[in-house]
């Protein structure tokens, strides 16, 4: 047993309501510079779609992730390390930033600017690429907000396998959700198997996993081999880059900025145990179906004395263990098993999970009355179909998407008798096997979520770490070349290529 | 004069650019290696990416390693070996010919692209640009020379760019003169091919040293990294 620790996050898909102010704040904070205009390293997709970038979750056609080989051992679904070099000159499975979107922005200037007209004068579109003007634009980051678009193209989701399409395109049996992605931080990542230069790293002490921009050499081998397409070239530097999770915050005991930012009170951050030595055991596991119980398998127990002793030894701070015992994301991954990871089948081990939606039942409405399975509401008579979910988080096993969805209908039950009628029901918890202090943990925490609550984040120990006197002076953070930060106009090495967004508005086309 | 020009450009040429490559590059990693990159423009436009640079790069790196092996290996291996002046040159035409045709059909590909694709056009650097060109007219050049080649098939001109080649490498102050009375179309392919050194540190061709074939032993398929200095409390 080698215990390692990890901040985990979980994302509450029930209380999520796709205003996107994860997405924009995360932009402002970290892509809204030159060559990464097209990156979200957070995003938010309205489910049933294809997603961004387009039909991401196809791995069939990206070749993102794991593949578990005859003989059981994990290879990357792109090939062997050799027929990756081969596809090092032309990689044959990136996207095309067409598969995200031109990045483009609107001549807002010429609101200001335009002389006296006929017309009210318009902000037009203009490539943030090229520099020129774009008569239409094609796509963007968020594409099928709301269910726009058409539902056969919608309709490709990956996850729609083994559901009736015609039955849900009729407009009373629609039905949606929102998806906020962000990197997974994987106990397995594909991405760090595939770097040619070994540039990408999970850190030991809290398992975010980081690109060295000074290593990366481009060979955008990451881009193709991360099956949730959440690492992006930048065209500019020609560098890959990524949700950094935002780790100067995390080292700070802050919760980064998607979370704290989120109105919906959706995001939890708390630490998880695991035990890094039957990582790969875990990620090999046969049926794609069982993954999902493998990976909790390899998560430990924080009130374990015998993992406490291993994980000191390990060398994990003691602030850590504590925080560990009230983590959020232990309480809802592994207590209550109300939280999955996103498509466990992709063999990343990925460690940003989600709490399924409920939904409202579909046959309430039509014939008056409300479906019942086993005292409460019947799950498969809800909007979004179970099958859905678990296409989405357990790799199509429906028993425990059932069950927590189930715990969720409970929690509401056993709260609504407490406050309106007063009193505190048991029967109800028996029915999903919880007891009445547990659902009023869960309410507390799922229901309530305040911000103590949501986010134990300890600060990193820099002092086991790092030689402070080493480091003082420094530039702390910044974009590569040390304090210089590759900026000066008088570049003999090679510069950031041109920002085009300045050269096109000084030459007004 | 004639000598003396000859002198500069292949005796002492040489070691500028040979110094300038070494020691810019050196610069180069150390003091920016955010600027260390290859410098894929595949995003931005797939179409002619994929088979051009697939084309080019295996093109360029046959002829590259067979100017390596064919320039330094010493005169005597081959004749160790039995390998006659006249069939080294013929394998060598046959062989870089080859090369040269993928390369070219690659380098085509990409300069099209380059040139006349509006995004990859307005992304490009002075330099992405200019050393693109500048291989492409030292393919042709390359090239070109077979013709020359074809005069005479004996090997003998070969061998005295070998000797030249050797020459540079073993401090012989009289390098130059092993290719006093080449053909103008080597000499000219020579001075470019030095050129191309002299502005390697300061292109995206510092990539050729990253080529990343140490991943294929790398053990592990998990990076992970500690703090320096970490030591698990015991």
């Amino acid at each position: 047993m080698k215990v390692r620790a990890q901040i985990g996050k979980v994302l509450n898909l029930d209380k999520c309501i796709g205003c996107h102010t994860c997405s924009m704040t995360c932009k402002n904070v970290w892509t809204n510079r030159e060559g990464v205009e097209y990156a979200w390293f957070n995003n938010v997709e309205t489910k049933p779609g294809i997603g961004y970038p387009d039909d991401w979750e196809n791995q069939g056609y990206w070749h993102g992730g794991w593949k578990r080989k005859k003989n059981g051992k994990l290879e990357l679904k792109g090939g062997s390390k050799l027929i990756m070099l081969t596809k090092i000159f032309g990689n044959p499975d990136l996207p095309e930033i067409d598969d995200y979107y031109e990045p483009y922005t609107f001549d807002y200037e010429h609101l200001q600017k335009a002389p006296e007209l006929e017309a009210f004068p318009t902000a037009r579109p203009r490539s943030l690429i090229t520099g020129k003007r774009m008569e239409k634009i094609e796509a963007g980051p968020n594409w099928e907000e709301i269910l726009g678009g058409e539902y056969s193209k919608r309709s490709k989701d990956q996850n729609m396998a083994g559901i009736e399409k015609e039955i849900y395109g009729q407009f009373e049996n629609t039905f949606m959700m929102y998806l906020p992605r962000l990197c997974e931080h994987c106990l397995n990542p594909s991405c760090v198997a595939a770097c040619p230069s070994g540039a990408i790293y999970k850190r030991e002490e809290d398992g975010i996993v980081l690109i060295d921009q000074e290593k990366c050499r481009g060979w955008r081998m990451c881009v193709s081999s991360c099956p949730y397409k959440k690492i992006y070239y930048n065209w500019s530097s020609g560098k890959s880059e990524k949700c950094t999770f935002c780790y100067p915050r995390i080292e700070a005991g802050l919760p980064t900025v998607c979370s704290e930012t989120c109105v919906g009170r959706i995001r939890y951050l708390g630490v998880i145990l695991y035990d890094a030595d039957r990582l790969e055991e875990a990620a090999s596991a046969e049926d794609e179906q069982d993954l999902y119980a493998s990976q909790m398998s390899v998560f430990l127990d924080p009130n374990d004395p015998e993992v406490q002793e291993q994980a000191r030894k390990d060398g994990v701070p003691e602030a850590w263990l504590e925080a560990a015992k009230v983590s959020p994301v232990w309480k809802m991954a592994m207590e209550w098993k109300v939280a999955f990871p996103l498509h466990p089948e992709y063999r990343t081990l990925p460690m940003v999970w989600y709490i399924p939606p409920l939904s409202p039942i579909q046959s309430a409405a039509e014939a008056g009355k409300i479906g019942w399975a086993e005292g409460l509401p019947d799950v498969d008579s809800m909007r979004i179909p179970v099958r859905y979910l678990a296409n989405l988080l357990t790799a199509g096993a429906e028993a425990p998407i059932r069950s927590a969805l189930r715990r969720m209908l409970a929690m509401r039950a056993f709260m609504r008798t407490k406050m309106t009628d007063g009193f505190e029901d048991p029967a109800i918890a028996d029915l999903v096997g919880l007891t009445p202090e547990i659902i009023k943990d869960m309410y507390h925490i799922m229901a309530i979520a305040n911000y103590e609550d949501r986010f134990v984040v300890p600060t990193s120990h820099r002092e086991n770490g790092e030689d402070v006197f080493d480091i003082q002076g420094g530039c702390g953070f910044s974009f590569g070349n040390g304090c210089s930060g590759g900026e000066s106009k008088a570049d003999l090495f090679g510069k950031p290529k041109r920002n085009v967004r300045s050269k096109a508005m000084e030459a007004g086309e | 004069m004639l000598t003396y020009l000859n002198t500069v450009a292949f005796g002492i040429y040489p070691y500028i650019a040979l110094a300038v490559l070494l020691v810019g590059s050196v610069i180069r990693y150390d003091r920016e290696p955010y600027s260390w990159r290859s410098g894929s423009s595949q995003l931005l436009r797939r179409k002619q990416l994929v088979w051009g640079s697939i084309l080019f790069h295996v093109g360029i790196l046959l002829i590259f390693f067979g100017h390596l092996v064919g320039l330094l290996t010493p005169i005597w291996v081959f004749d160790f070996l039995g390998v006659s002046h006249g069939a080294k040159q013929i394998l060598a035409i046959v062989a870089g010919g080859g090369a040269g045709i993928v390369c070219f059909i690659g380098a085509t590909m990409l300069i099209q692209r380059r040139l006349f694709d509006a995004r990859i056009r307005t992304t490009s650097s002075f330099w992405d640009i200019a050393i693109l060109l500048m291989l492409y007219a030292q393919l042709l050049l390359g090239m070109a020379t077979i013709f020359v080649s074809l005069q005479h098939l004996d090997g003998e001109e070969m061998v005295h760019f070998m000797s030249w080649a050797q020459g540079i490498f073993s401090f012989d102050l009289n390098a130059a003169h092993y290719v006093l009375n080449a053909h103008f179309l080597f000499k000219a392919h020579i001075f470019l091919g030095l050129t191309i050194m002299l502005v390697f540190p300061f292109t995206r061709l510092v990539h050729m040293f990253s080529a990343p074939v140490r991943y294929l032993w790398r053990t592990g398929y998990q990076i992970v990294r500690t703090k320096k200095g970490h030591s698990p409390a015991e």
